[in-house]
């Protein structure tokens, strides 16, 4: 081809590298080259490092600090405590569920390495001297680590709190509880399960864990006493918020607060809380006017900043005898720790868990939460899924095998007879929620096609006869799972954090040389964003990616924004990317209409011009186009190229997938290797298919941590037992197994450019399926349900419970 | 995680260095590769006021392979036990095992002699040099003596080492016959749930010598001498197997922790130690 000619329409298109493109990540350049720019990495002049004292009891009370002797210490400028901060009531501060927390231990401390005091040095190594000479005074309590027990005993958890028979989320029946949510028909449930043929009842527990992002939790607070302005650098999953929630906690104007998140080390839902330690640092940086930094190390991390799940699912599900189910019942007892500080939206105490009817066409159903307060660590945030939405997941694909082993029946063919058909989109669930799209049993055909089902079954049906004949000691399980997920948080009307609605902005900027500037109400931790976003762009409005910068994070610039968890940020902030560019292309179709001396109606959009119907020859690029809007005064049109919109969800989506995971157990020892691990993704429209097999890679790898050893453990006088990476399993690339990524593409009807979002379904989908194949594998040999996590000598156990070891 | 403060020296020989432990008594502590020792530091569960770097001493160097005796430098890295090819034909067995001690990362900074003389029941050195019949050479403030690593460990760090002495060489006789390194860990960086090593040697079809250790198994490594006769004059038929891991089991004494409670951890043992004795009779 002659280097002269036009591109073709193909070439155009490329170019673009829009939707559909895997154009690699731009951030990659600087993350592999160790010039990320980290909240650890902002060294401002003067600054000051803060760091805690904390507590070495779950439950005590605090009848001294002395810090006489930590002030002696060279480099030690303060000491704050409780009561420092009383005067400016910050000894105390609001959660997002409607609790509130201390800041630092008034009067008692009710977790294991809760703060209890915050040491204020010329650095870090300073602080740590400091702290080690403050003296407290314990007087040790009585512990409840079960939240069973908690909701029996005398002892009182929450004394400032003890007499209120009202929460936050309606009545509270005993001191150490917190609340009892509810939705769906009790009565018709309970009605369809006595009246049922079959019915299957088991507990499921979740339990307790940790995101544990590498980057740990950390902030740089800098209050400029002149002008009065407030800088805070944080890694903060949601900035815009923390701006807010600043504002409203310390007085300051909003207008006069910056917050900033730079470059974010994964957050996984670690970073969406407000913690004791920005609080601290800001203070601090008020009362010396210099910058104050504090940053975790990884123990405070696995310690004290929120953890995940640790949900006491009871489940009944009942069918009839051919396997159709008839109802599900779900009773949670949730283990909150010692504050409610779940991060939820605020109507929604345990957060979106009534999607545990799952993928399934059930007629009835009921779900009661009762949140219990423990002397444990507060958190309870969503672990890289939208909010209690893998907790629902696990139980429900748990639930169904339950039922399928009451019934004598294929697992796989169970789920087939219950899914939601295609034909019954959208589809109205039992417990309240609209799925928006679905086609679960062609993307459950292929998943069993690629697998070999079939054959799967039959290997396993002889290695169960092998074993029974002394011939080996390895069981094979194939673990089974359909996952549906809400996602997307959320529509204004029923979806807020702190009584801010859950919408997703964007703000475009279109240069006059035809590059462009987006920013964006979220904030990357590792999803890609500013590779992905900009592709949605490219499509929308025709510039291509490679020249569109996608910046956010930093309050004084980017448009109001509710942040980056649940998966939202492609669902919301990406609806307001592409409705954003609609605006900036409706300008541009003026413009070009006006150059090309036509009415603005007889041009239309072509890839990266507006082009004269039935003229193709008679174009303007949307360079030449974006040149005009700042260089030619158009009757009638403002100059300039820019657009923002604010984007609120008609709906949550709802995405989906079908993974299926074979592993091999050893029954001597509890080691497991899996053979195989085949994951399909329904996302809706897929932007970027290189990001979407990364994103996936990740969450399967934390759904193998979470479901084969990972866990926040506690000993029975409170004991943090897990709180380093020796004993909190973090698996490597040895322990990691080969993945094969498949998909179907069923778009959302509501969003614009119908994508759903799927940074957090692998995890969803995940630890269902590593778990479901350690229960497989003893299926045979009477096994219904053993708790995660499955590690070496739990499963062991399994096997040592069912007689295996002779 | 921050230390506390510490002074840092550097000497240049194993005299000077002695003389500085004995200089600042309680309060100095030996740093090889730092892998043991710097963690416990920065939680503040070792205070250490002096710490004696021994990186720069020559001495303390380098494997020797003479006249079939391997001499191994308590500063050796357990990388350069992996990457020494005269010492994987003398004694395989340390390779084997120095793969499955941590990482790469660690392995190429931590040392044998750190490993031998941090007294931790979770190092895997300890148990292979009682497996090896190994002798350790302490050097202190009167002069040098020798320990057999059957003698030396003692209780969790404790040894029979001096505060004031240094380990400075480890030696054995090189091995011949079938061995083995059998480990079962959680994950790539773990101690073991249960380690076991064995050295064995065969005649005419039957087992003639057998060596027995194990590691984490106990307060201290564990060499099982009746295990290993349960073994000689067997063909190691199953039987023999069985016999010997049942006397290598009267000789544990594991406890709970976060890798399982004690019946796990007797049973995961018995499969690894049979594990080992098989793989290392398929050598012989
Ligand atoms: C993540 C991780 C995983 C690990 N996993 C394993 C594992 O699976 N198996 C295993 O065996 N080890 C493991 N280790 C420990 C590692 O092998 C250490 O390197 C080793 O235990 C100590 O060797 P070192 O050279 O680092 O000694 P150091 O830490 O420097 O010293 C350890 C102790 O020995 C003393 N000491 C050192 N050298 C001498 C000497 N020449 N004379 C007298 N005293 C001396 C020191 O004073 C100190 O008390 C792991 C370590 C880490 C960090």
């Amino acid at each position: 081809m002659n280097d002269q000619s036009p591109p073709t329409r193909e070439q155009r298109v490329a170019g673009l590298k829009g939707l559909g493109c895997s154009r690699k990540r731009v951030e990659d350049a600087r993350f592999t080259q160790g010039k990320g720019n980290y909240v650890d990495d902002v060294k401002l002049p003067g600054m000051l490092f803060g760091d805690f004292v904390r507590s070495p009891y779950a439950h005590a009370r605090v009848n001294a600090i002395r810090t006489e002797e930590a002030l002696k210490v060279p480099g030690v400028l303060a000491v704050l405590t409780a009561k420092d901060l009383e005067p400016l009531s910050l000894h105390w501060m609001p959660t997002l569920a409607g609790d509130k927390q201390m800041v630092l231990a008034d009067g008692k401390v009710l977790f294991q390495g809760q703060e209890v005091a915050f040491v204020v040095a010329t650095d870090r190594y300073a602080a740590a001297d400091g702290i080690a000479a403050v003296e407290v005074d314990y007087e040790e309590l009585p512990v409840l680590t079960d939240p069973f027990e908690a909701l029996q005993s005398d002892v009182v958890l929450r004394e400032d709190i003890a007499d209120q028979t009202e929460g936050a989320h309606g009545a509270r029946r005993h001191h150490n509880h917190i609340f009892l949510w509810e939705e769906g028909d009790e009565a018709a449930t309970n009605q369809a399960i006595e009246s049922a043929e079959v019915v299957a009842e088991e507990m499921v527990y979740y339990h307790r864990t940790h995101p544990c992002p590498l980057e740990t939790c950390g902030c740089v607070a800098s209050m400029d006493k002149v002008n009065g302005k407030l800088t805070v650098y944080g890694t903060f999953q949601a900035p815009h918020v923390v701006r807010t929630v600043a504002s409203l906690l310390s007085g300051i104007e909003e207008h006069n607060i910056r917050v900033i998140s730079p470059d974010i080390g994964g957050g996984f839902g670690n970073k969406v809380g407000v913690y004791p330690g920005y609080v601290c640092s800001i203070v601090a940086s008020i009362v010396t006017g210099k910058p104050v930094k504090w940053i975790e190390n990884r123990m405070d991390n696995l310690m004290a900043t929120a953890f995940a799940r640790d949900y006491w699912m009871k489940g009944k599900i009942s069918a009839t005898r051919d396997g159709k189910i008839t109802g599900l019942h779900c009773h949670v007892t949730a283990d909150h720790g010692a504050f409610d500080a779940c991060a939820d939206p605020t109507k929604f105490p345990a957060g979106f868990f009534h999607i545990c009817t799952g993928s399934y066409d059930i007629p009835v159903a009921y779900v009661g939460v009762d949140g219990v307060y423990t002397n444990k660590a507060p958190g309870g945030v969503a672990y890289r899924c939208s909010f209690r939405v893998t907790e629902a997941a696990y139980f429900i694909e748990r639930m169904i095998e339950v039922l399928a082993i009451e019934l004598g029946m294929d697992a796989a063919e169970l789920r087939a007879k219950n899914f939601i058909r295609a034909d019954q989109f959208p589809y109205t669930s039992a417990l309240g929620w609209e799925y928006d799209s679905g086609d679960y049993h062609t993307a459950w055909d292929k998943a069993l096609k690629a697998v070999d089902y079939e054959g799967l079954r039959r290997e396993q049906a002889e290695r169960v006869e092998a074993f029974k004949r002394g011939e080996t000691r390895k069981l094979l399980g194939i673990g089974l799972t359909h996952f549906t997920e809400i996602v997307g948080a959320g529509p204004v009307k029923n979806c807020d954090i702190l009584g801010m609605g859950m919408f997703d902005s964007c703000e475009i900027r279109v240069h006059p040389t035809g590059s462009a500037i987006a920013r964006l109400g979220t904030i990357s931790q590792g999803q890609g964003h500013a590779t992905t976003f900009a592709q949605i762009l490219a499509s929308e409005i025709g510039i291509p990616a490679d020249s569109i910068t996608i910046e956010e994070g930093d309050t004084d610039t980017a448009p109001y924004g509710l942040g980056t968890y649940g998966s939202r940020s492609t669902p919301v902030a990406g609806a307001a990317t592409a409705m954003a560019g609609r605006k900036i292309r409706a300008k541009a179709q003026m413009i070009a209409a006006y150059l090309l001396e036509v009415h603005d109606d007889d041009v239309e959009f072509d890839v990266d011009r507006f082009v004269v119907k039935g003229a193709p020859e008679r174009f303007k690029t949307m360079a030449e186009i974006a040149y005009a809007a700042y260089n030619q005064a158009i009757p009638g049109v403002e100059p300039g190229l820019e657009a923002v919109s604010y984007y609120d969800p008609p709906n949550m989506t709802y995405p989906f997938g079908a993974y299926i995971c074979v592993m091999e157990i050893d029954v001597d020892t509890g080691v497991h290797e899996i053979r195989q691990f085949y994951a399909l993704d329904d996302c809706g429209t897929r932007i970027n298919p290189m990001v979407i097999e990364g994103q996936v890679h990740g969450g399967l790898t934390e759904a193998l941590a979470i479901a084969m050893g990972q866990e926040i453990a506690y000993d029975e006088i409170g004991n943090h037992k897990t709180a380093t990476f020796m004993d909190f399993f973090i698996p490597t690339a040895w322990e990691t197994p080969t993945y094969t990524t498949d998909h179907t593409e069923t778009p959302s009807p509501h969003h614009p450019i119908g994508a759903k979002g799927v940074g957090e379904s692998p995890n969803v989908g995940g630890v269902p399926a590593f778990s479901n194949a350690v229960h497989d594998a003893f299926r045979a040999f009477g096994l219904r349900q053993a708790h995660m996590p499955h590690d070496q000598w739990r499963v062991w156990k399994i096997a040592h419970d069912l007689g295996l070891h002779g | 995680m921050i230390p506390a403060a510490f002074d840092y020296h550097r000497p240049a020989d194993v005299a000077s260095a002695i003389a500085l432990l004995q200089e600042h008594g309680d309060g100095a502590r030996a740093l090889a590769g730092g892998h043991s020792l710097i963690p416990m530091m920065k939680l503040r569960m070792a205070s250490v006021d002096h710490l004696v770097d021994l990186q720069d001493i020559d001495e303390l160097k380098g494997i020797a392979i003479t006249g079939g005796k391997v001499s191994i430098g308590a500063m050796t890295t357990q990388n350069e036990l992996i990457t020494n090819d005269v010492l994987a034909q003398a004694a395989p067995i340390l390779r084997e095992a120095a793969l499955q001690i941590a990482d790469p990362q660690v392995r190429y900074v931590g040392t044998i002699g750190g490993n031998v003389a941090n007294g931790d029941p979770g190092n895997d050195m300890p148990g292979l040099m009682q497996c090896l019949n190994a002798t350790f050479t302490l050097v202190g403030p009167d002069g040098s003596r020798d320990v057999a690593a059957r003698d030396f460990y003692e209780a969790a760090y404790m040894t029979e080492r001096e505060d004031e002495e240094l380990l400075t060489r480890i030696t054995f006789v090189a091995p011949t016959g079938g061995y083995a390194y059998e480990k079962q860990k959680r994950k790539i960086g773990d101690y073991a749930t249960a380690a076991c090593a064995v050295q064995l040697s065969k005649q005419g079809g039957e087992c003639a010598t057998a060596a027995i250790a194990m590691t984490n198994l106990s307060d201290v490594p564990v060499f099982s001498e009746a295990a290993g006769a349960a073994l000689v004059g067997t063909a190691c038929d199953a039987g023999a197997v069985k016999a010997a891991v049942a006397a290598a089991l009267e000789e544990i004494d594991p406890m709970e922790d976060n890798r399982g409670p004690v019946d796990f951890k007797r049973h995961v043992a018995g499969v690894i130690i049979s594990r080992a004795i098989e793989r290392a009779w398929s050598r012989a």
